[in-house]
This record gives structure tokens, C-alpha cells and sequence, in this order.
């Protein structure tokens, strides 16, 4: 991934979408300071105006999980099976010195109670609930150490859509009712409809449009953009379903001109040569199309 | 008896099939009763040639059970398949072999389903080879029509590849190579796109509507209504071992008259912004297929039901609401 740049404000449901391979993972997992080593890390991470990543691994830690917290992919399956769910939650706490004891386990039955889960069901183990009460409890060990921003990573990608209701509720009301800053990492672009107020498109490891969901949609500034919402399946739709041609680039070896571009279907002369910068296209959107720059040239 | 191409292709009426709870040594020894997993419950359709009939559901409603009795890689406990006019429901192995060929399994997991040390040319051509089909210039043709029919042209850029070195939308379209050559009537594919990104899904589901259009019976199980509404004839909508609607796809999408189907309709998330619905999300989650609620199933979450739904197991039939007589659906209430 290269020259990812985001501004998300308390309180706001903010998408991150893109196929597997686009980066998605990767650029919250930069953000919480938790890449491999082998990873190279370039830019700053923010976090109400200061640098979490300028120091690396000293830096990020004091704010990893007590700031920004995360909801991995599969979190839900990944819960220790001989240990009770609330001691589980209990645990970041412990670590981070937010809370021990009877101060903890007071704050556990507040977070099940929060996310939806009866509080006496945290003395149970994690064979004992389905996989949307799982999922409520991965969230509600994120949110252990009171953190202002919750990354989720594909939170509702393994869940029945009556679940998946539940789950996008949930999240829903934790960012109205506690200001927290949601950041929903999806590949599912009608999720992202129904819950974000903005979001952001990554193809092959970098933004290539950023906006309001709903401009997102009707006014698509890049290419892909628009072929991704016509390739997605409406209840009501009647229209052809588009399948975009080709795959996605290795990313193993530098890219000439625009990454899309061998899968577009306005490529023209510059995508080739030049690599698309993402530059404001509108208030508060951004894109990285040639075609957003030429095409006023080309018909004035 | 055999078939002769007028009648539908595939009916199946009451089917049951239960799996047994392990109960477990102590279970056994202290003589527990026996427990089971009522999967499906006296489910009942047709299917014709050139048709795509969806079964759609949550986990554990049964749909991959009934896919998988009617293929008979498990048995059922009652009721009937048939399928041509022959009756299979008890058919043995022996006997099933011709007519297996005609019905075809595609899964899931196109990542899953390919052996990854043979080459695209041995996948395609493994079915062949195990019913002992033709020649070696004979399985070779056949596999390259085969490839050519599921959109993997020219095939001889394929032949020689291993699984890895495709994308999953051309995994898929090998597995799906992988049953045609056999020439089935009837193709079941099980959540076909549901492992797949978004921008190949379409490509994969056009695919199987062309060979729906070319006289195919598709059985396509999925959890995706949207999809269903898009590309399936008829959907039939599962809710605990039993099919509680069924109908034309659009009357089904747009009249739905089940109030499980409507609630199942309401989280479905649209991609237009604008057209952000007050879901109605239905409490808790499917009960668990052991012990299923009496009267109706899914009273216990009904926000419609009546003291009388808890003695009354409704029968498919037209709703007063309905716009065509081939919409049933199970609920008293409707």
C-alpha cells in the first residue's frame, strides 16, 4: 500500500472498501502500529494532533488499544476456548493498567451490557454462544481500555444477513451514543451504504476515491468506483450486472501509470505514462482518475 | 420407469432428513434418549429444465441439507425425490451411477474444491475418467468444449495451468468446466459466488445463467436474496428445516408475504445510500433445529403471531395478497 491518507472525526462510521488484496487490512493494521517487521512504515498516523507512529513500536503502544482499538477478522473464532468470555475482556484492562478486580469485572458487565450481551453470561465460554453473541463479545473486548476510534476488520463478513443486522446496529449506536470513531473495513459495498456517512475505494494498495457514501454512488470520480457499484447486486435491480475483466496488479513490482487501468474501460493516453494523484474532486471528495483532469480540457 | 423430457427434471415432495446427536459414551451408557437435528422437515418442489430455482436461507435452515439428500450423499428418512421420473430416494449406489452423472455438485470454495496437483486438463477430465468416458483424444475434446462452455477461452490457455496460478473467478469456471463434461441436466451449486470479489460474482452467476438458458436445471443454494433476486426463476425461502415461501423471484422480492421472508428482505443492505430501510431485525437468532418450537416455527420470533400459532403448523398456500396463484406461502396469518 502507498499514499493512504484518511481524516475520520469522533463519532463518524467511516468505510473502507475494497476486493481482497487492495490494502484495507493493511493500512489499519499500519494504523495500529502492528505490522511485521520486515514492513516498511512511511507517513504519520494522527490521533487529535499527535504523531501515534513518529517513534515507532514506544510511541504506538501507549495508544494501541487504550485510543485506537481493532476488531480483527475472525476475532470472533479467535477467543481462547478454556477461558471464560468476561475474564478475556478482563484481560486488556489488566494489561494496560485501566482496571483489576472488582473494578474490572465491574467494567466487563458494563461492556457485555453496552454490546448487547446479558452480563451474567460472561462467567460462560466461548463454545457457549453463537457467533453473533462471539462477535458482540470481540467488540466488547476492543472496547476494554476505552478506546476513541474502533477499527473493524470484515466484522460481519462470516454472519447470517439477520445478524449482520445486529452487529451493523451495534456499531451504529456505539458511535451516536459514545462518539466513538468507527472505521468498518469491508469488501461489501452495500454495508458500507447502509452504515457509513463517507467512505473510501482502495484498489491495489492505494485510495483511489474518497467521499460521501451517497456521492460515492451516484457520482462516481473514478472508474473503478463506478463499475464496483455496478457490480454489486441491488434487490430491486433489474439492470445487467457488470463483471469487471482481468485481476487486480502483483504488487511484487513497481506499476506504470494507473493501477486500474489495464481493467478500465475509459483508459486513454495518459493512464499509461503518468500515475493518476488523488486530488480534490468536489467538497470534501477526492479521486485519482486522469479522466477527472482531462476530460475538462479535452471538451473545453 | 424413465423420463422423457416433458415432465419436470427434479421433484422432491416431503422430504425429511434428521441427523442423530452424538450423545457422547456417558450419553449412551446412562441411556440418554436420542437426540436429532431435524435439518429438514418436509420440504417439497419441482424443478423444470431451463430453470433456476433458489433456495434461500440462514445458516442451519436446511438448504445444504436438502441439496445434499437430493444428490444422496445423505439419506433422507422420508419422503420422495425423482428425478427424470425415476424415483431415487432409495435407489442403490449401483443403480444411482448413470443417473448420478446427470446431476452435478459445484461448491463453494473454488480454492477448496481443486486439486491443486493436477493440472486445469486433469480436473476437467478426472470425471470422465472415473465413469470410464471415451477415449484419451475423446476426453480431450471433450474438455476443451467443456472450458470453451464455461467461458475459459481459448482453452488451450488453461490446460496446462495448476489451480494456483488462476484467480477465483477462474477456479470457479474450471470447477464448473469439471461438471459439464459429463453433459449433466442438473447443476446444484452451493453459495457459487459467495467466496469470490465482487467485481468477478457477475461474470460467474451470467455463466450459469447462460447454461440455464441453454437447458439446465440449476439448483442454486444461497444466502444472498439480492443475488436470487437477480438471477433466479423462482425462490423458495427456509426457515428451520421447511420451506416458509415460495414463488416467482420478483413477486417473492417485491410482495413478500411470509413475515420471515419480509424481515429477511428489510437487513438485506442496498447498495444506494438513499435507499437506507428501517430493517426489522428479527431478536436472537434461528433456534436451534434440535428442538423446534410447535404450532409454527418461527412463532416464537413472529412479531404477527397469534395465541393460535403456537397449535397450528400452517400448509404452503396462496396468500390472499398474492399476485399469482404460483405464490405459496406457510402462515395462517397471510
Amino acid at each position: 500500500m502507498r499514499g493512504v491518507s484518511l481524516a475520520i472525526e469522533g463519532g463518524e462510521r467511516f468505510g473502507l472498501v475494497g476486493e481482497s488484496g487492495s490494502g484495507k487490512t493493511t493500512t489499519i493494521l499500519a494504523v495500529m502500529g502492528l505490522l511485521p517487521p520486515n514492513a516498511s512504515v512511511a507517513g504519520r498516523v494522527l490521533l487529535d494532533g499527535q504523531d501515534v507512529l513518529a517513534r515507532g513500536e514506544a510511541s504506538a503502544r501507549p495508544h494501541r488499544w487504550r485510543d485506537i482499538a481493532m476488531v480483527f477478522q475472525g476475532a470472533m473464532n479467535a477467543f481462547n476456548p478454556v477461558k471464560r468470555v468476561g475474564d478475556q475482556i478482563a484481560e486488556p484492562m489488566e494489561l494496560h493498567g485501566v482496571a483489576e478486580g472488582r473494578e474490572a469485572e465491574r467494567r466487563v458487565a458494563d461492556l457485555l451490557e453496552r454490546v448487547g450481551i446479558p452480563p451474567e453470561r460472561g462467567s460462560r465460554y466461548p463454545h457457549e454462544f453463537s457467533g453473533g453473541m462471539r462477535q458482540r463479545a470481540a467488540i466488547a473486548m476492543a472496547l476494554a481500555c476505552n478506546p476513541k476510534v474502533l477499527l473493524a476488520d470484515e466484522p460481519t463478513t462470516a454472519l447470517d444477513v439477520m445478524v449482520q443486522a445486529q452487529i451493523l446496529e451495534l456499531l451504529t449506536a456505539l458511535a451516536n451514543d459514545f462518539g466513538l470513531a468507527v472505521v468498518l473495513v469491508t469488501h461489501d459495498l452495500p454495508v458500507v451504504a447502509q452504515v457509513c456517512s463517507r467512505a473510501a475505494v482502495m484498489y491495489a494498495g492505494e485510495i483511489v476515491e474518497t467521499g460521501p457514501v451517497d456521492a460515492l454512488h451516484h457520482e462516481p470520480r473514478h472508474p473503478y468506483t463506478r463499475l464496483l457499484y455496478a457490480a454489486t447486486p441491488d434487490l430491486h435491480g433489474t439492470g445487467e450486472l457488470a463483471s469487471i475483466p482481468g485481476a487486480p496488479p502483483r504488487l511484487d513490482r513497481p506499476i506504470a501509470g494507473c493501477p486500474f487501468r489495464p481493467r478500465c474501460d475509459r483508459a486513454f493516453a495518459p493512464c499509461a505514462e503518468e500515475h493518476p494523484a488523488l486530488l480534490g474532486v468536489g467538497p470534501g471528495r477526492e479521486a485519482a482518475c486522469h479522466l477527472n483532469t482531462a476530460v475538462r480540457e479535452v471538451s473545453a | 420407469m424413465t423420463g422423457n423430457g416433458s415432465g419436470p427434471l427434479l421433484e422432491v415432495e416431503g422430504l425429511v432428513t434428521r441427523y442423530a446427536v452424538p450423545r457422547g459414551i456417558v450419553g449412551a451408557l446412562a441411556s440418554r434418549p436420542r437426540e436429532w437435528v431435524h435439518a429438514v422437515e418436509g420440504v417439497s418442489f419441482r424443478l423444470r429444465r431451463g430453470e433456476m430455482l433458489a433456495l434461500v436461507g440462514e445458516s442451519g435452515c436446511g438448504k445444504t441439507t436438502t441439496a445434499q439428500s437430493i444428490l444422496r450423499l445423505v439419506d433422507s428418512d422420508a419422503g420422495a425425490i425423482r428425478f427424470d421420473g425415476t424415483d431415487i430416494t432409495r435407489l442403490s449406489h449401483r443403480n444411482l451411477r448413470p443417473l448420478r452423472r446427470r446431476m452435478q455438485l459445484i461448491y463453494q470454495d473454488p480454492y477448496e474444491s481443486l486439486d491443486p496437483r493436477f493440472r486445469v486438463r486433469g480436473i476437467v477430465e478426472e470425471p470422465l475418467l472415473v465413469h470410464g468416458i471415451g477415449s484419451k483424444e475423446e476426453r480431450r475434446e471433450e474438455a476443451e468444449r467443456a472450458l470453451e462452455l464455461a467461458g475459459l477461452t481459448p482453452p488451450g490457455l488453461y490446460l496446462d495451468r495448476y489451480p494456483h496460478e488462476l484467480s477465483g473467478g477462474q477456479r470457479q469456471r474450471v470447477a464448473i468446466a469439471a461438471s459439464l463434461v459429463l453433459h449433466p441436466d442438473l447443476l446444484v451449486a452451493d453459495e457459487p459466488v459467495s467466496m469470490l470479489d465482487v467485481s468477478v460474482r457477475a461474470g460467474i452467476l451470467a455463466l450459469l445463467d447462460d447454461l440455464r438458458a441453454r437447458g439446465l436445471a440449476i439448483l442454486m443454494i444461497t444466502h444472498d436474496l439480492s443475488t436470487a433476486a437477480r438471477y433466479a426463476d423462482r425462490i423458495a425461502v427456509m426457515y428451520l428445516g421447511r420451506i416458509v415461501e415460495e414463488g416467482p423471484a420478483r413477486e417473492i422480492v417485491d410482495n413478500p408475504q411470509h413475515p420471515y421472508t419480509r424481515a429477511l428482505l428489510s437487513v438485506v443492505p442496498r447498495p444506494d445510500p438513499r435507499e437506507r430501510v428501517v430493517p426489522e431485525i428479527l431478536r436472537g437468532e434461528t433456534p436451534n433445529p434440535v428442538h423446534v418450537p410447535a404450532g409454527c416455527r418461527f412463532h416464537p420470533r413472529c412479531p404477527m403471531a397469534i395465541p393460535e400459532c403456537q397449535d397450528v403448523d400452517p400448509e404452503l398456500r396462496t396468500p390472499a395478497a398474492a399476485s399469482t396463484e404460483r405464490h405459496r406461502a406457510a402462515c395462517i396469518r397471510v
